[in-house]
Protein backbone atom coordinates (compact mmCIF):
# COMPACT_ATOMS: atom_id res chain seq x y z
CA UNK A 1 0.00 0.00 0.00
CA UNK A 2 1.20 3.50 -0.80
CA UNK A 3 1.66 5.59 2.32
CA UNK A 4 0.81 9.29 2.13
CA UNK A 5 3.86 11.49 2.63
CA UNK A 6 2.06 13.23 5.42
CA UNK A 7 1.97 9.99 7.39
CA UNK A 8 5.49 8.84 6.62
CA UNK A 9 7.45 11.96 7.41
CA UNK A 10 6.47 12.38 11.02
CA UNK A 11 9.50 12.56 13.27
CA UNK A 12 8.08 10.14 15.80
CA UNK A 13 7.71 7.40 13.20
CA UNK A 14 11.48 7.10 13.06
CA UNK A 15 11.64 6.25 16.73
CA UNK A 16 10.52 3.06 18.40
CA UNK A 17 6.82 3.19 19.19
CA UNK A 18 6.42 3.72 22.94
CA UNK A 19 3.01 2.56 24.17
CA UNK A 20 3.94 3.25 27.79
CA UNK A 21 4.36 6.91 26.95
CA UNK A 22 1.18 6.91 24.87
CA UNK A 23 -0.76 5.53 27.86
CA UNK A 24 -0.02 8.70 29.80
CA UNK A 25 -2.10 10.65 27.24
CA UNK A 26 -5.24 8.63 28.07
CA UNK A 27 -6.59 9.58 31.51
CA UNK A 28 -9.26 6.87 31.53
CA UNK A 29 -6.65 4.11 31.60
CA UNK A 30 -5.48 5.22 35.01
CA UNK A 31 -8.12 3.36 37.04
CA UNK A 32 -8.90 -0.01 38.52
CA UNK A 33 -11.89 -2.21 37.69
CA UNK A 34 -12.91 -4.86 40.25
CA UNK A 35 -9.63 -4.17 42.04
CA UNK A 36 -7.45 -4.73 38.95
CA UNK A 37 -5.79 -2.15 36.69
CA UNK A 38 -8.08 -1.55 33.71
CA UNK A 39 -7.01 -3.49 30.62
CA UNK A 40 -9.06 -2.07 27.79
CA UNK A 41 -9.23 -4.45 24.82
CA UNK A 42 -12.59 -3.41 23.37
CA UNK A 43 -11.13 -0.92 20.93
CA UNK A 44 -13.03 -2.41 18.00
CA UNK A 45 -16.23 -1.20 19.68
CA UNK A 46 -14.84 2.21 20.60
CA UNK A 47 -11.44 3.58 21.44
CA UNK A 48 -10.52 5.74 24.43
CA UNK A 49 -9.75 9.44 23.99
CA UNK A 50 -6.43 11.19 24.60
CA UNK A 51 -6.40 14.29 26.82
CA UNK A 52 -5.80 16.54 23.79
CA UNK A 53 -9.12 15.44 22.23
CA UNK A 54 -10.98 15.91 25.52
CA UNK A 55 -9.37 19.36 25.81
CA UNK A 56 -10.23 20.31 22.22
CA UNK A 57 -13.91 19.57 22.80
CA UNK A 58 -13.81 21.29 26.18
CA UNK A 59 -12.01 24.38 24.84
CA UNK A 60 -14.49 24.69 22.01
CA UNK A 61 -17.40 24.85 24.45
CA UNK A 62 -15.50 27.05 26.92
CA UNK A 63 -14.24 29.64 24.43
CA UNK A 64 -15.43 29.30 20.86
CA UNK A 65 -18.95 27.88 20.81
CA UNK A 66 -21.08 29.44 18.07
CA UNK A 67 -22.89 28.27 14.98
CA UNK A 68 -20.82 27.79 11.84
CA UNK A 69 -21.07 29.45 8.42
CA UNK A 70 -23.66 31.93 9.71
CA UNK A 71 -22.67 34.68 12.11
CA UNK A 72 -20.51 37.71 11.42
CA UNK A 73 -19.33 37.82 15.00
CA UNK A 74 -15.97 36.72 16.35
CA UNK A 75 -17.05 33.46 17.98
CA UNK A 76 -18.83 32.30 14.84
CA UNK A 77 -15.73 33.05 12.83
CA UNK A 78 -13.60 31.05 15.25
CA UNK A 79 -16.01 28.11 15.28
CA UNK A 80 -16.23 28.09 11.48
CA UNK A 81 -12.48 28.26 11.16
CA UNK A 82 -11.93 25.37 13.59
CA UNK A 83 -14.64 23.26 11.93
CA UNK A 84 -13.22 23.80 8.44
CA UNK A 85 -9.67 23.22 9.65
CA UNK A 86 -10.81 19.85 10.97
CA UNK A 87 -12.12 19.04 7.50
CA UNK A 88 -8.70 19.82 6.06
CA UNK A 89 -7.00 17.60 8.63
CA UNK A 90 -9.31 14.72 7.68
CA UNK A 91 -8.64 15.30 3.99
CA UNK A 92 -4.88 15.15 4.56
CA UNK A 93 -5.18 12.11 6.83
CA UNK A 94 -6.74 9.95 4.09
CA UNK A 95 -5.00 11.89 1.29
CA UNK A 96 -8.12 13.21 -0.41
CA UNK A 97 -7.31 15.43 -3.38
CA UNK A 98 -9.40 18.25 -1.91
CA UNK A 99 -11.02 18.79 1.49
CA UNK A 100 -14.37 19.40 -0.21
CA UNK A 101 -14.47 15.65 -0.75
CA UNK A 102 -14.86 15.26 3.03
CA UNK A 103 -18.41 15.22 4.39
CA UNK A 104 -19.05 15.30 8.12
CA UNK A 105 -21.68 12.77 9.16
CA UNK A 106 -22.62 11.04 12.43
CA UNK A 107 -20.55 7.95 11.78
CA UNK A 108 -19.85 5.12 9.35
CA UNK A 109 -23.47 4.01 9.51
CA UNK A 110 -24.79 7.39 8.40
CA UNK A 111 -22.12 7.64 5.69
CA UNK A 112 -23.26 4.35 4.15
CA UNK A 113 -26.94 5.27 4.44
CA UNK A 114 -26.15 8.54 2.71
CA UNK A 115 -24.57 6.74 -0.25
CA UNK A 116 -27.40 4.19 -0.35
CA UNK A 117 -30.08 6.87 -0.47
CA UNK A 118 -28.41 9.71 -2.37
CA UNK A 119 -26.23 7.79 -4.80
CA UNK A 120 -27.75 4.33 -5.21
CA UNK A 121 -31.49 4.85 -4.82
CA UNK A 122 -32.09 7.20 -7.78
CA UNK A 123 -29.90 5.04 -10.02
CA UNK A 124 -31.16 1.53 -9.18
CA UNK A 125 -33.70 -0.26 -11.37
CA UNK A 126 -35.46 -3.57 -10.68
CA UNK A 127 -33.01 -6.42 -11.27
CA UNK A 128 -29.92 -4.29 -10.66
CA UNK A 129 -27.48 -5.65 -8.10
CA UNK A 130 -25.54 -4.37 -5.11
CA UNK A 131 -22.57 -6.58 -4.27
CA UNK A 132 -21.31 -6.85 -0.69
CA UNK A 133 -19.38 -9.55 1.22
CA UNK A 134 -20.19 -12.18 3.80
CA UNK A 135 -18.06 -10.42 6.45
CA UNK A 136 -19.86 -7.06 6.39
CA UNK A 137 -21.04 -5.29 9.52
CA UNK A 138 -24.83 -4.82 9.70
CA UNK A 139 -24.22 -1.17 8.80
CA UNK A 140 -22.94 -2.27 5.39
CA UNK A 141 -25.82 -4.74 4.89
CA UNK A 142 -29.04 -3.15 6.13
CA UNK A 143 -28.80 0.20 4.23
CA UNK A 144 -28.48 -1.84 1.00
CA UNK A 145 -31.39 -4.10 1.95
CA UNK A 146 -33.51 -0.99 2.47
CA UNK A 147 -32.53 0.51 -0.88
CA UNK A 148 -33.13 -2.86 -2.57
CA UNK A 149 -36.65 -2.94 -1.14
CA UNK A 150 -37.21 0.60 -2.36
CA UNK A 151 -36.02 -0.06 -5.90
CA UNK A 152 -36.44 -3.77 -6.65
CA UNK A 153 -32.67 -4.25 -6.82
CA UNK A 154 -31.01 -7.40 -5.47
CA UNK A 155 -28.33 -7.82 -2.81
CA UNK A 156 -25.59 -10.29 -3.78
CA UNK A 157 -22.94 -11.58 -1.37
CA UNK A 158 -19.30 -12.58 -1.97
CA UNK A 159 -18.53 -15.67 0.17
CA UNK A 160 -15.46 -16.14 2.37
CA UNK A 161 -13.30 -19.20 3.03
CA UNK A 162 -12.88 -20.81 6.47
CA UNK A 163 -9.91 -18.59 7.27
CA UNK A 164 -12.12 -15.55 6.79
CA UNK A 165 -10.70 -14.39 3.46
CA UNK A 166 -12.82 -13.27 0.54
CA UNK A 167 -13.10 -15.78 -2.29
CA UNK A 168 -11.86 -13.47 -5.01
CA UNK A 169 -12.69 -15.91 -7.81
CA UNK A 170 -16.32 -15.84 -6.64
CA UNK A 171 -16.12 -12.05 -6.48
CA UNK A 172 -15.02 -11.94 -10.10
CA UNK A 173 -17.95 -14.20 -11.07
CA UNK A 174 -20.46 -12.11 -9.13
CA UNK A 175 -19.34 -8.83 -10.72
CA UNK A 176 -21.88 -8.75 -13.53
CA UNK A 177 -23.61 -6.54 -16.01
CA UNK A 178 -26.29 -5.71 -13.43
CA UNK A 179 -23.85 -4.83 -10.61
CA UNK A 180 -24.29 -1.16 -9.81
CA UNK A 181 -22.15 -0.79 -6.70
CA UNK A 182 -19.71 -2.81 -4.58
CA UNK A 183 -19.59 -2.37 -0.79
CA UNK A 184 -16.66 -3.94 1.06
CA UNK A 185 -15.16 -3.70 4.52
CA UNK A 186 -11.47 -2.73 4.61
CA UNK A 187 -10.66 -4.44 7.95
CA UNK A 188 -13.25 -6.85 9.36
CA UNK A 189 -14.41 -6.00 12.88
CA UNK A 190 -15.18 -9.65 13.69
CA UNK A 191 -12.32 -11.48 11.97
CA UNK A 192 -9.54 -8.91 11.68
CA UNK A 193 -9.18 -9.74 7.98
CA UNK A 194 -7.65 -6.97 5.89
CA UNK A 195 -9.25 -7.22 2.47
CA UNK A 196 -7.31 -6.56 -0.75
CA UNK A 197 -9.44 -3.51 -1.45
CA UNK A 198 -7.15 -2.14 -4.16
CA UNK A 199 -7.60 -5.36 -6.16
CA UNK A 200 -11.34 -5.36 -5.47
CA UNK A 201 -11.66 -1.76 -6.62
CA UNK A 202 -9.61 -2.34 -9.78
CA UNK A 203 -11.79 -5.30 -10.77
CA UNK A 204 -14.97 -3.27 -10.24
CA UNK A 205 -13.61 -0.24 -12.07
CA UNK A 206 -12.69 -2.40 -15.04
CA UNK A 207 -16.46 -2.80 -15.40
CA UNK A 208 -17.23 0.81 -14.54
CA UNK A 209 -18.70 -0.11 -11.13
CA UNK A 210 -18.10 2.25 -8.17
CA UNK A 211 -16.89 0.91 -4.82
CA UNK A 212 -17.68 1.99 -1.26
CA UNK A 213 -15.14 0.96 1.38
CA UNK A 214 -16.20 0.65 5.03
CA UNK A 215 -13.06 1.85 6.78
CA UNK A 216 -14.36 2.04 10.37
CA UNK A 217 -11.84 -0.50 11.68
CA UNK A 218 -9.08 0.20 9.17
CA UNK A 219 -8.31 3.90 9.66
CA UNK A 220 -6.98 3.60 13.24
CA UNK A 221 -4.62 0.75 12.31
CA UNK A 222 -3.33 1.01 8.74
CA UNK A 223 -2.37 3.92 6.49
CA UNK A 224 -5.27 4.80 4.19
CA UNK A 225 -4.75 6.76 1.00
CA UNK A 226 -8.04 7.13 -0.85
CA UNK A 227 -6.34 8.30 -4.05
CA UNK A 228 -3.96 5.34 -4.10
CA UNK A 229 -6.88 2.97 -3.42
CA UNK A 230 -9.01 4.66 -6.04
CA UNK A 231 -12.18 4.04 -4.02
CA UNK A 232 -15.27 6.05 -4.90
CA UNK A 233 -16.52 6.31 -1.32
CA UNK A 234 -14.72 5.72 1.97
CA UNK A 235 -16.57 5.79 5.30
CA UNK A 236 -15.31 5.86 8.88
CA UNK A 237 -16.23 6.90 12.41
CA UNK A 238 -14.51 9.31 14.76
CA UNK A 239 -14.96 7.35 17.96
CA UNK A 240 -12.97 4.31 16.81
CA UNK A 241 -9.97 6.49 15.98
CA UNK A 242 -9.56 8.23 19.35
CA UNK A 243 -12.12 10.93 18.52
CA UNK A 244 -15.56 11.73 19.92
CA UNK A 245 -18.76 9.76 19.28
CA UNK A 246 -21.39 11.14 16.94
CA UNK A 247 -18.96 12.30 14.27
CA UNK A 248 -17.83 10.42 11.20
CA UNK A 249 -16.64 10.90 7.66
CA UNK A 250 -17.81 10.14 4.19
CA UNK A 251 -15.17 10.66 1.55
CA UNK A 252 -16.51 10.72 -2.00
CA UNK A 253 -15.03 11.38 -5.42
CA UNK A 254 -16.02 14.92 -6.38
CA UNK A 255 -17.79 14.07 -9.65
CA UNK A 256 -19.96 11.49 -7.85
CA UNK A 257 -20.75 13.87 -4.99
CA UNK A 258 -21.66 16.63 -7.45
CA UNK A 259 -24.08 14.37 -9.29
CA UNK A 260 -25.80 13.11 -6.13
CA UNK A 261 -29.06 14.27 -4.62
CA UNK A 262 -28.96 15.78 -1.11
CA UNK A 263 -29.42 13.30 1.74
CA UNK A 264 -31.46 15.51 4.07
CA UNK A 265 -33.05 18.90 3.55
CA UNK A 266 -32.73 21.84 5.90
CA UNK A 267 -30.51 24.74 6.81
CA UNK A 268 -26.87 24.91 5.74
CA UNK A 269 -27.43 22.70 2.68
CA UNK A 270 -29.19 25.40 0.63
CA UNK A 271 -28.20 28.45 -1.42
CA UNK A 272 -31.63 30.01 -1.80
CA UNK A 273 -35.08 28.89 -0.69
CA UNK A 274 -38.49 29.95 -1.97
CA UNK A 275 -41.74 28.08 -1.45
CA UNK A 276 -41.57 26.99 -5.07
CA UNK A 277 -38.08 25.53 -5.06
CA UNK A 278 -34.70 25.49 -3.37
CA UNK A 279 -31.25 25.86 -4.80
CA UNK A 280 -28.81 23.56 -3.06
CA UNK A 281 -25.48 24.52 -1.62
CA UNK A 282 -22.23 23.20 -3.09
CA UNK A 283 -20.46 19.99 -2.02
CA UNK A 284 -19.81 19.16 0.82
CA UNK A 285 -22.40 21.49 2.42
CA UNK A 286 -25.15 20.00 0.26
CA UNK A 287 -24.85 16.90 2.45
CA UNK A 288 -24.57 18.66 5.82
CA UNK A 289 -28.11 19.78 6.57
CA UNK A 290 -28.67 21.39 9.95
CA UNK A 291 -26.18 22.56 12.53
CA UNK A 292 -23.41 19.95 12.47
CA UNK A 293 -21.56 18.29 15.34
CA UNK A 294 -19.02 21.12 15.49
CA UNK A 295 -17.30 20.01 18.70
CA UNK A 296 -17.17 16.43 17.37
CA UNK A 297 -15.53 17.53 14.12
CA UNK A 298 -12.94 19.58 16.01
CA UNK A 299 -12.30 16.65 18.36
CA UNK A 300 -11.89 14.31 15.40
CA UNK A 301 -9.41 16.65 13.72
CA UNK A 302 -7.39 16.73 16.93
CA UNK A 303 -7.53 12.94 17.23
CA UNK A 304 -6.22 12.44 13.69
CA UNK A 305 -3.36 14.88 14.26
CA UNK A 306 -2.57 13.08 17.49
CA UNK A 307 -2.48 9.67 15.80
CA UNK A 308 -0.59 10.89 12.73
CA UNK A 309 2.37 12.04 14.87
CA UNK A 310 3.25 8.37 15.48
CA UNK A 311 3.10 7.36 11.82
CA UNK A 312 0.45 4.84 10.84
CA UNK A 313 3.05 2.34 9.64
CA UNK A 314 4.61 2.29 13.11
CA UNK A 315 1.18 2.02 14.74
CA UNK A 316 0.22 -0.91 12.53
CA UNK A 317 3.50 -2.72 13.16
CA UNK A 318 3.17 -2.27 16.90
CA UNK A 319 -0.41 -3.55 17.00
CA UNK A 320 0.54 -6.49 14.76
CA UNK A 321 3.18 -7.46 17.30
CA UNK A 322 0.57 -7.44 20.08
CA UNK A 323 -1.72 -9.58 17.94
CA UNK A 324 1.10 -12.02 17.20
CA UNK A 325 1.90 -12.34 20.91
CA UNK A 326 -1.77 -12.96 21.76
CA UNK A 327 -2.28 -15.39 18.88
CA UNK A 328 0.71 -17.46 19.93
CA UNK A 329 -0.32 -17.51 23.59
CA UNK A 330 -3.92 -18.59 23.02
CA UNK A 331 -2.81 -21.47 20.81
CA UNK A 332 -1.70 -23.21 24.02
CA UNK A 333 -5.14 -22.96 25.64
CA UNK A 334 -7.09 -26.19 25.29
CA UNK A 335 -10.38 -26.04 23.41
CA UNK A 336 -9.80 -22.50 22.13
CA UNK A 337 -10.37 -21.79 18.46
CA UNK A 338 -9.51 -18.53 16.71
CA UNK A 339 -12.22 -17.27 14.35
CA UNK A 340 -10.49 -15.39 11.56
CA UNK A 341 -7.08 -16.68 10.53
CA UNK A 342 -6.56 -14.71 7.33
CA UNK A 343 -3.01 -14.21 6.07
CA UNK A 344 -3.59 -10.44 6.15
CA UNK A 345 -4.92 -9.44 9.57
CA UNK A 346 -5.15 -6.32 11.74
CA UNK A 347 -5.20 -6.10 15.54
CA UNK A 348 -8.31 -8.20 16.26
CA UNK A 349 -8.40 -11.57 18.00
CA UNK A 350 -11.78 -13.30 17.86
CA UNK A 351 -12.19 -16.71 19.45
CA UNK A 352 -14.54 -19.33 20.84
CA UNK A 353 -13.90 -21.90 23.58
CA UNK A 354 -15.36 -25.38 23.98
CA UNK A 355 -17.92 -25.40 26.77
CA UNK A 356 -17.57 -21.72 27.63
CA UNK A 357 -19.95 -19.25 26.01
CA UNK A 358 -18.38 -15.94 24.84
CA UNK A 359 -20.60 -14.04 27.28
CA UNK A 360 -19.25 -16.03 30.21
CA UNK A 361 -15.68 -15.40 29.02
CA UNK A 362 -16.51 -11.67 28.92
CA UNK A 363 -17.88 -11.67 32.47
CA UNK A 364 -14.94 -13.60 33.90
CA UNK A 365 -12.43 -11.33 32.14
CA UNK A 366 -14.28 -8.28 33.47
CA UNK A 367 -13.81 -9.48 37.04
CA UNK A 368 -10.07 -9.40 36.24
CA UNK A 369 -10.34 -5.82 34.94
CA UNK A 370 -10.05 -6.93 31.30
CA UNK A 371 -12.63 -5.39 28.95
CA UNK A 372 -13.38 -7.36 25.77
CA UNK A 373 -16.42 -7.70 23.54
CA UNK A 374 -18.57 -10.83 23.50
CA UNK A 375 -21.33 -11.44 21.00
CA UNK A 376 -22.03 -11.33 17.28
CA UNK A 377 -20.29 -7.94 16.76
CA UNK A 378 -23.13 -6.79 14.49
CA UNK A 379 -22.14 -9.43 11.96
CA UNK A 380 -24.92 -12.00 12.44
CA UNK A 381 -24.67 -13.49 8.91
CA UNK A 382 -20.95 -14.07 9.51
CA UNK A 383 -21.67 -15.88 12.80
CA UNK A 384 -24.22 -18.02 10.94
CA UNK A 385 -21.53 -18.80 8.35
CA UNK A 386 -19.28 -20.16 11.13
CA UNK A 387 -22.19 -21.85 12.93
CA UNK A 388 -21.51 -20.01 16.21
CA UNK A 389 -23.70 -17.68 18.30
CA UNK A 390 -20.86 -15.21 18.72
CA UNK A 391 -17.22 -14.85 19.66
CA UNK A 392 -15.12 -13.29 22.37
CA UNK A 393 -13.07 -10.51 20.80
CA UNK A 394 -9.99 -8.68 21.99
CA UNK A 395 -9.06 -5.69 19.82
CA UNK A 396 -5.86 -3.72 20.23
CA UNK A 397 -5.00 -0.02 20.18
CA UNK A 398 -1.91 2.17 20.49
CA UNK A 399 -2.06 2.23 24.31
CA UNK A 400 -2.15 -1.54 24.78
CA UNK A 401 0.99 -3.29 25.97
CA UNK A 402 2.34 -6.80 26.16
CA UNK A 403 1.28 -6.75 29.82
CA UNK A 404 -2.31 -6.21 28.60
CA UNK A 405 -1.98 -9.25 26.36
CA UNK A 406 -0.66 -11.27 29.31
CA UNK A 407 -3.62 -10.17 31.47
CA UNK A 408 -5.94 -11.28 28.67
CA UNK A 409 -4.31 -14.70 28.53
CA UNK A 410 -4.47 -15.09 32.34
CA UNK A 411 -8.16 -14.18 32.22
CA UNK A 412 -8.92 -16.72 29.50
CA UNK A 413 -7.06 -19.39 31.49
CA UNK A 414 -9.14 -18.44 34.50
CA UNK A 415 -12.36 -18.86 32.49
CA UNK A 416 -11.14 -22.33 31.48
CA UNK A 417 -10.43 -23.07 35.15
CA UNK A 418 -13.85 -21.86 36.41
CA UNK A 419 -15.68 -23.97 33.85
CA UNK A 420 -13.49 -27.05 34.21
CA UNK A 421 -13.77 -27.29 37.98
CA UNK B 1 -12.62 -15.36 42.88
CA UNK B 2 -15.22 -15.52 45.69
CA UNK B 3 -17.51 -13.34 43.58
CA UNK B 4 -17.09 -15.50 40.53
CA UNK B 5 -17.86 -18.64 42.48
CA UNK B 6 -21.11 -17.05 43.58
CA UNK B 7 -22.06 -16.38 39.97
CA UNK B 8 -20.83 -19.69 38.60
CA UNK B 9 -22.19 -21.93 41.37
CA UNK B 10 -21.56 -25.67 41.10
CA UNK B 11 -25.26 -26.19 40.35
CA UNK B 12 -25.18 -23.63 37.54
CA UNK B 13 -22.08 -25.17 35.97
CA UNK B 14 -23.68 -28.61 36.25
CA UNK B 15 -26.93 -27.50 34.59
CA UNK B 16 -24.91 -25.71 31.89
CA UNK B 17 -22.88 -28.83 31.18
CA UNK B 18 -25.84 -31.20 31.35
CA UNK B 19 -29.04 -29.24 30.84
CA UNK B 20 -32.16 -31.12 32.01
CA UNK B 21 -35.15 -31.49 29.69
CA UNK B 22 -32.88 -30.51 26.82
CA UNK B 23 -33.09 -30.76 23.94
CA UNK B 24 -36.64 -31.90 24.42
CA UNK B 25 -40.04 -31.26 22.88
CA UNK B 26 -42.52 -32.92 25.29
CA UNK B 27 -45.11 -35.18 23.69
CA UNK B 28 -48.46 -33.46 23.37
CA UNK B 29 -47.04 -30.05 24.23
CA UNK B 30 -49.67 -27.34 23.81
CA UNK B 31 -47.75 -24.19 24.76
CA UNK B 32 -44.55 -22.91 23.23
CA UNK B 33 -42.71 -19.67 22.77
CA UNK B 34 -39.46 -18.39 21.33
CA UNK B 35 -37.10 -16.24 23.39
CA UNK B 36 -34.20 -14.28 21.93
CA UNK B 37 -31.67 -11.83 23.28
CA UNK B 38 -30.30 -10.04 20.20
CA UNK B 39 -27.50 -8.47 22.22
CA UNK B 40 -25.76 -11.74 23.03
CA UNK B 41 -27.54 -14.15 20.70
CA UNK B 42 -29.05 -16.33 23.45
CA UNK B 43 -31.99 -18.11 21.88
CA UNK B 44 -34.39 -20.65 23.39
CA UNK B 45 -37.68 -22.28 22.53
CA UNK B 46 -39.69 -23.37 25.56
CA UNK B 47 -42.31 -26.13 25.31
CA UNK B 48 -44.96 -26.91 27.92
CA UNK B 49 -47.63 -29.60 28.18
CA UNK B 50 -50.47 -28.10 30.21
CA UNK B 51 -53.42 -30.27 31.26
CA UNK B 52 -56.18 -29.26 33.68
CA UNK B 53 -54.23 -26.18 34.72
CA UNK B 54 -51.14 -28.18 35.58
CA UNK B 55 -47.80 -28.16 33.73
CA UNK B 56 -47.35 -31.88 33.15
CA UNK B 57 -44.11 -31.63 31.20
CA UNK B 58 -41.59 -29.03 30.11
CA UNK B 59 -38.63 -28.95 27.74
CA UNK B 60 -36.44 -26.55 25.82
CA UNK B 61 -34.21 -26.18 22.80
CA UNK B 62 -31.69 -23.58 21.73
CA UNK B 63 -28.37 -22.24 22.90
CA UNK B 64 -27.05 -19.60 25.23
CA UNK B 65 -24.48 -18.77 27.86
CA UNK B 66 -24.02 -20.72 31.09
CA UNK B 67 -26.39 -18.47 33.04
CA UNK B 68 -29.25 -18.57 30.54
CA UNK B 69 -28.87 -22.31 29.89
CA UNK B 70 -28.73 -23.22 33.59
CA UNK B 71 -31.68 -20.95 34.35
CA UNK B 72 -33.75 -22.60 31.59
CA UNK B 73 -32.75 -26.06 32.77
CA UNK B 74 -33.56 -25.33 36.43
CA UNK B 75 -36.84 -23.78 35.37
CA UNK B 76 -38.06 -26.78 33.39
CA UNK B 77 -37.20 -28.99 36.37
CA UNK B 78 -39.13 -26.76 38.76
CA UNK B 79 -42.19 -26.39 36.53
CA UNK B 80 -43.04 -30.05 36.13
CA UNK B 81 -46.22 -30.90 38.03
CA UNK B 82 -46.81 -27.26 38.96
CA UNK B 83 -50.11 -25.41 38.69
CA UNK B 84 -50.06 -22.65 36.08
CA UNK B 85 -50.90 -19.99 38.67
CA UNK B 86 -48.04 -21.17 40.86
CA UNK B 87 -45.65 -21.10 37.89
CA UNK B 88 -46.53 -17.45 37.35
CA UNK B 89 -45.95 -16.77 41.06
CA UNK B 90 -42.57 -18.53 40.82
CA UNK B 91 -41.64 -16.35 37.82
CA UNK B 92 -42.44 -13.28 39.95
CA UNK B 93 -40.27 -14.63 42.78
CA UNK B 94 -37.33 -15.33 40.45
CA UNK B 95 -37.70 -11.88 38.96
CA UNK B 96 -37.64 -10.37 42.45
CA UNK B 97 -34.60 -12.46 43.41
CA UNK B 98 -32.69 -11.22 40.38
CA UNK B 99 -33.69 -7.58 40.29
CA UNK B 100 -34.61 -6.25 43.74
CA UNK B 101 -31.71 -4.55 45.42
CA UNK B 102 -32.76 -5.22 49.01
CA UNK B 103 -34.31 -8.56 49.76
CA UNK B 104 -36.82 -8.27 52.62
CA UNK B 105 -36.00 -11.30 54.74
CA UNK B 106 -35.09 -14.74 53.45
CA UNK B 107 -35.74 -15.68 49.82
CA UNK B 108 -39.17 -17.23 49.33
CA UNK B 109 -39.30 -20.94 50.11
CA UNK B 110 -40.93 -21.71 46.80
CA UNK B 111 -37.65 -20.84 45.03
CA UNK B 112 -35.92 -23.93 46.41
CA UNK B 113 -32.89 -24.79 44.28
CA UNK B 114 -33.42 -21.66 42.19
CA UNK B 115 -31.70 -19.56 44.87
CA UNK B 116 -28.42 -20.55 43.14
CA UNK B 117 -29.29 -17.72 40.74
CA UNK B 118 -28.86 -15.15 43.55
CA UNK B 119 -25.28 -14.36 42.51
CA UNK B 120 -26.43 -13.10 39.10
CA UNK B 121 -27.85 -9.98 40.74
CA UNK B 122 -24.29 -8.69 41.28
CA UNK B 123 -23.80 -8.73 37.49
CA UNK B 124 -26.47 -6.38 36.10
CA UNK B 125 -25.42 -7.09 32.51
CA UNK B 126 -26.24 -10.77 33.05
CA UNK B 127 -29.66 -10.50 34.68
CA UNK B 128 -31.31 -10.66 31.28
CA UNK B 129 -29.53 -13.95 30.60
CA UNK B 130 -31.11 -15.45 33.71
CA UNK B 131 -34.61 -14.14 33.02
CA UNK B 132 -34.81 -15.02 29.31
CA UNK B 133 -36.24 -18.53 29.80
CA UNK B 134 -38.73 -17.26 32.37
CA UNK B 135 -40.10 -14.50 30.16
CA UNK B 136 -40.37 -17.06 27.39
CA UNK B 137 -42.24 -19.50 29.66
CA UNK B 138 -44.62 -16.69 30.64
CA UNK B 139 -45.26 -15.98 26.96
CA UNK B 140 -45.81 -19.68 26.24
CA UNK B 141 -48.47 -19.86 28.95
CA UNK B 142 -50.17 -16.83 27.40
CA UNK B 143 -49.74 -18.24 23.89
CA UNK B 144 -48.13 -15.10 22.60
CA UNK B 145 -47.13 -15.47 19.00
CA UNK B 146 -44.28 -13.01 18.86
CA UNK B 147 -40.71 -13.69 19.82
CA UNK B 148 -39.92 -12.65 23.36
CA UNK B 149 -37.00 -10.35 23.62
CA UNK B 150 -35.12 -9.47 26.78
CA UNK B 151 -33.52 -6.42 25.25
Amino acid sequence: MIVPNYLMHSDAARHEFDAYRVRRDFPILNQTVHGHPLVYLDNGATSQKPQCVIDAVNDYYCWNNANVHRGVHTLSERATHAYEQAREVVGRFINASHHHEIIFVRGTTEAINLVAQSYARPRLRPGDEILITEMEHHSNIVPWQIVCQQTGARLRVVPINDAGELQLDKYAELLGSRTRLVGVVHLSNSLGTINPVREIIDAAHARGIPVLVDGAQAVPHIPVDVQALGCDFYAFSGHKIYGPTGIGILYGKPDLLEAMEPYQGGGEMIRRVTFEESLYNVVPYKFEAGTPNIAGAIGLGTALEYLAQFGLEAVGEYEDALLARATEAVSDISGLRIIGTAAQKGGILSFVMDGVHPHDIGTILDTEGVAIRAGHHCTMPLMTRYGIPGTARASFAIYNTKEDVDALIRGIEKAREVFDR
Amino acid sequence: MTDLRELYEEVILDHNRNPRNYPKIPLGHNCEAHGFNPLCGDEFRIYLTVEDGIIQDAGFEGAGCAISTASASLMTEALKGMEVGRAEALFAEVHRLLTEEEQAGEPSEMLGKLTVLTGVKEYPMRVKCATLAWHTMHAALHQREKTICTE
